[in-house]
C-alpha cells in the first residue's frame, strides 16, 4: 500500500473515532434515558448526552474535548513493517490535532510542556502484533483521562473490603470500584476487569475488554453470570449518570482473566466513559478499506 | 432558570441544589495550571471578581484568524479542591462549572464566600461548545498550552446544574452517602 493512502486511511480512522459514538454504545445510552424518570437531572444528563452524540456526528467534531489517550492496536500482515506503520499513524495524529479532531493532549511529564502535536515518549501508544493474514487490522480507543483517573487496582486479599481470593472476592472490588468512582468517571461507565495477571498486563488486558460489543455475552459462563450480576447490582446503587443519583450508573462490564502468580491475586478494573470512543478498519493491500469494525 | 451576569452574590444565594440552570454571560476557564499558579501567588491576567469559573480544557483552533471553539466539556474538578475554597474567597468568583463535585473544603467556601458550584454534563463537548458565541481572548496560553490557558468564553444559555449550593448542600454529599448506605446493604 502506498504510504499516502494509509495515511488518509488511518487519518479518517482517527476522525470517524473522535467523532462518531459505535451503535451499541448508543443504543446502551438511549435505553439508559428511557428508563431515567421526566424531569429528572439523571434525565436531563443522558438526554444532553443523546443530543451531543447527534451533533459531534454531524459537525465531524470530537464527542469529547478530551480526546484521551490514543492506544492504538495494529496486527501487522507481512506488507506492513512496524516502522511503515508508525510514519503513517504519526502524521495522521498530527494532522489530525491541526484539525481539532484531537486535542493537544500530549505532555511532558517533567516539565509541563504540551508538545502540541500529541507526539512524544509513549504517545501514541501503540500494541503491534505480527498477522499471518493478508489484510491489516487496526483497532483504535481514544480514553480521556477523567475516566482513567477512576482506574483501580486491587490486590487481593483485601481486608477493608473483606474481600478474599475467589469470585466473590472480585465481586467486592468492583461494586466497590463503582462506589468510588460515582460520577467522577463521566458515567455511565463501563468497566473493563481483568482478574491476574501482574499489574501491568491486568491493566492492558481490563482495557482491551472494551473492544467487546457491549450486549455480547462472555464466553465464559462464569465470567458472563458475574458481569450480568455486576451490572444488576451496580446500577442498584442508585448513582446514576454524572452521580447525579439515578437508575443508569452502568453501560456494560466486561472481566477476562489472565494466569497469576502464587503470591498474587490482582483485580484491574478500568473505567471507561459515557463517551466510548473505539473503532477499527480492515485495510487491503492494494490500499482499499474491506471494512470498519463498528458501526456508527 | 436563567442565570445571567453580572452574577451578583444575591442571584448566587438565591440557587438551590438541583435547580437546572442556564448561563448567559461571560466564563474564564480555568484548570490544574492555572488554578496552582494563582494559589501560589500568580497575578490573575482578567477580572474574577463576581465571576464564573469553568474547569475546562478546550479544542480551539484558529480558523481564518479567528478562534473557533471545537469541542469544550468541563473536567473533572476535584483536582482543584485544595486551591478553590481560597481562590473564592480571595477573587470573589461566584461559581464554579465542572463535573464530578468538588469536596466538603470548596462547600465549605461556597457557604461563607457566597458562591456555587455548576455541574455540566461530563463529555457532551459539542452542545456546550455550541454555547460559546465568542471566544473574546486568552491568557497563559504561551506558558501553560492550549488547554490549560484561560479563554474568556462568552457564553448564551449554557446548561448546568447546581449540584454544591451557598446553604450547605451537595447532591455529590448525598449521592455518596446513599450509595455506600446502599452497598453495605448488599454486602450484608
Amino acid at each position: 500500500m502506498d504510504a499516502k493512502v494509509l495515511q488518509n486511511h488511518l487519518l479518517e480512522l482517527i476522525r470517524r473515532t473522535s467523532a462518531e459514538l459505535p451503535t451499541d454504545v448508543v443504543r446502551a445510552v438511549q435505553a439508559g434515558l428511557r428508563r431515567e424518570k421526566q424531569g429528572s437531572s439523571a434525565r436531563y444528563a443522558l438526554q444532553v448526552i443523546d443530543d451531543n452524540i447527534i451533533m459531534a456526528k454531524d459537525k465531524s467534531q470530537p464527542l469529547c474535548q478530551d480526546t484521551g489517550t490514543i492506544i492504538c492496536y495494529a496486527d501487522l500482515p507481512a506488507w506492513c513493517s512496524e516502522g511503515k506503520f508508525r510514519k503513517a499513524y504519526e502524521w495522521a495524529v498530527v494532522e489530525a490535532t491541526r484539525r481539532g479532531y484531537l486535542r493537544q493532549n500530549s505532555v511532558d511529564s517533567i516539565t509541563g510542556k504540551n508538545s502540541g502535536d500529541n507526539l512524544g515518549p509513549g504517545s501514541p501508544q501503540y500494541h503491534f502484533h505480527q498477522t499471518p493474514k493478508k489484510a491489516l487490522t487496526v483497532r483504535m480507543m481514544l480514553k480521556g483521562g477523567g475516566c482513567e483517573n477512576v482506574g483501580i487496582q486491587y490486590s487481593l486479599p483485601d481486608t477493608r473490603l473483606a474481600a478474599g481470593r475467589d469470585l466473590e472476592g472480585v465481586r467486592k472490588c468492583l461494586l466497590d470500584a463503582v462506589l468510588q468512582a460515582q460520577g467522577k468517571g463521566c458515567g455511565p461507565g463501563i468497566l473493563g476487569v481483568c482478574i491476574g495477571g501482574d499489574r501491568g498486563a491486568g491493566y492492558v488486558a481490563a482495557k482491551e475488554e472494551f473492544f467487546r460489543e457491549l450486549d455480547d455475552t462472555n464466553e465464559d459462563p462464569r465470567l458472563a453470570k458475574l458481569e450480568k450480576r455486576i451490572m444488576k447490582e451496580g446500577n442498584g446503587l442508585g448513582i446514576g449518570p454524572m452521580g447525579f443519583g439515578g437508575e443508569t450508573t452502568l453501560l456494560g462490564v466486561k472481566i477476562t482473566h489472565r494466569n497469576r502468580l502464587p503470591a498474587s491475586y490482582f483485580v484491574s478494573v478500568a473505567y471507561m466513559c459515557w463517551a466510548f470512543r473505539r473503532n477499527g478498519c480492515v485495510l487491503t493491500e492494494g490500499g482499499k478499506l474491506s471494512r470498519w469494525l463498528y458501526d456508527s | 432558570m436563567l442565570l445571567e451576569a453580572p452574577f451578583t452574590e444575591q442571584k448566587i444565594r438565591a440557587l438551590k441544589v438541583g435547580d437546572m440552570v442556564e448561563i448567559t454571560g461571560l466564563l474564564f476557564t480555568g484548570r490544574d495550571a492555572v488554578h496552582k499558579y494563582l494559589h501560589d501567588g500568580g497575578k490573575p491576567p482578567v477580572d474574577l471578581t463576581d465571576s464564573i469559573v469553568y474547569h475546562c480544557g478546550p479544542v480551539v483552533v484558529k480558523e481564518n484568524g479567528k478562534w473557533v471553539v471545537k469541542a469544550a466539556g468541563p473536567t473533572t474538578s476535584i483536582r482543584e479542591e485544595p486551591y478553590q475554597g481560597p481562590l473564592m474567597e480571595q477573587y470573589k468568583i461566584r461559581g464554579v462549572i465542572g463535573k464530578g463535585g468538588m469536596g466538603p473544603k470548596t462547600l465549605q467556601y461556597c457557604q461563607s464566600v457566597g458562591a456555587v458550584y455548576l455541574h455540566a454534563i461530563g463529555g457532551a463537548a459539542q452542545v456546550l461548545a455550541e454555547r460559546v458565541v465568542a471566544v473574546e481572548g486568552v491568557h497563559l496560553a504561551e506558558q501553560f498550552g492550549s488547554p490549560e490557558a484561560i479563554w474568556e468564553f462568552r457564553v448564551e444559555r449554557f446548561p448546568a446544574v447546581v449540584t454544591m449550593d451557598s446553604h450547605g448542600g451537595s447532591l455529590h454529599a448525598q449521592v455518596l452517602a446513599e450509595s455506600t448506605e446502599k452497598l453495605a446493604r448488599l454486602l450484608g
